[in-house]
């Protein structure tokens, strides 16, 4: 109980810290911090696979698909004044809490976890298989994508040095 | 009175969607926002697991959550390549500017 706490405690710090960097860079790695510490509460929860999957992903692709984006857009600091004013985004915070808490009180008093039937692997392979094979689909599209956007057109110059390469 | 763990699981649920919601409503930084989806995200696969336990359904739950996980993955690689390419071709990463171009 008090290690679990612990664990999403320091998420939610992380969480934090990672909106409240100035520095791109600095966001990126409290953001991994926090996907690490996720990990683990999830994989305290009982659910190891999930966690380990949020930990290889999470934290380690994403971070480093972060730190490649901002090492190629550059540090940026954009000044502090916020998209919508700020006593705006607190009020919607405080309507956004009390919708949650009125979803989640009804959830509060759930009894204790049951064994389950239906083993996790046999629910992701046999009976979401579809999905399982869309996913795959979408992560090469989703790869294929950023490599189209992330191309250089080709210059008549880098053309000529091609071609003169070509046997 | 005991508090439950899936209590405390909700408060850090609440926790993290509130933050990643306030990162998404005052951010202007093209790649913090996107720092902010994510938070959000995590916050949705901490309570898909928990409430796939909740519900007597933990493997369904579980699923789920990969299946979170590796959209938002998805998400977050072309919002990245977008950021870039939106950095490349107006100079700046903040959506004021951005938007001001437009017009």
């Amino acid at each position: 109980m008090w290690i679990q706490i612990l664990v999403l405690g320091s998420t939610l710090l992380c969480a934090l810290m990672a909106i409240r960097a100035s520095r791109l860079l600095v966001a990126a790695l409290w953001l991994a911090g926090c996907s690490a510490f996720l990990a683990l509460s999830i994989a305290l929860l009982g659910a190891p696979e999930v966690g380990v999957v949020e930990l290889s992903v999470g934290a380690g692709l994403v971070t480093v698909i972060f730190v490649f984006a901002i090492s190629v857009a550059g540090e940026e600091t954009v000044g502090v004044q916020s998209v919508v004013p700020r006593p705006l985004a607190w009020t919607l915070m405080a309507l956004f809490a009390v919708l949650l808490v009125w979803l989640c009180v009804p959830g509060l008093a759930a009894p204790a976890l049951p064994r389950d039937a239906l083993p996790f692997l046999r629910a992701l392979w046999v009976e979401r298989s579809l999905d399982t094979v869309l996913q795959v689909a979408m992560i090469f599209s989703g790869v294929l994508g950023s490599l189209g956007l992330l191309a250089e057109r080709r210059t008549p110059h880098a053309r000529q040095a091609g071609e003169g390469a070509a046997p | 009175m005991s508090v439950s763990i899936w209590t405390i699981v909700m408060v850090a649920v609440f926790g993290l969607v509130a933050i990643g919601l306030y990162g998404l409503l005052i951010i202007r930084n093209l790649i913090k926002i996107v720092v902010a989806l994510q938070i959000f995200a995590k916050g949705t696969i901490l309570v898909m697991v928990a409430a796939g336990a909740m519900s007597g359904k933990p493997a369904v739950g579980q699923s789920l959550a990969i299946t979170v996980i590796v959209a938002d993955t998805v998400v977050t690689v072309m919002a990245l390549a977008l950021a870039i390419q939106v950095r490349r071709w107006s100079g700046t990463l903040d959506t004021r500017v951005i938007s001001r171009l437009r017009r």
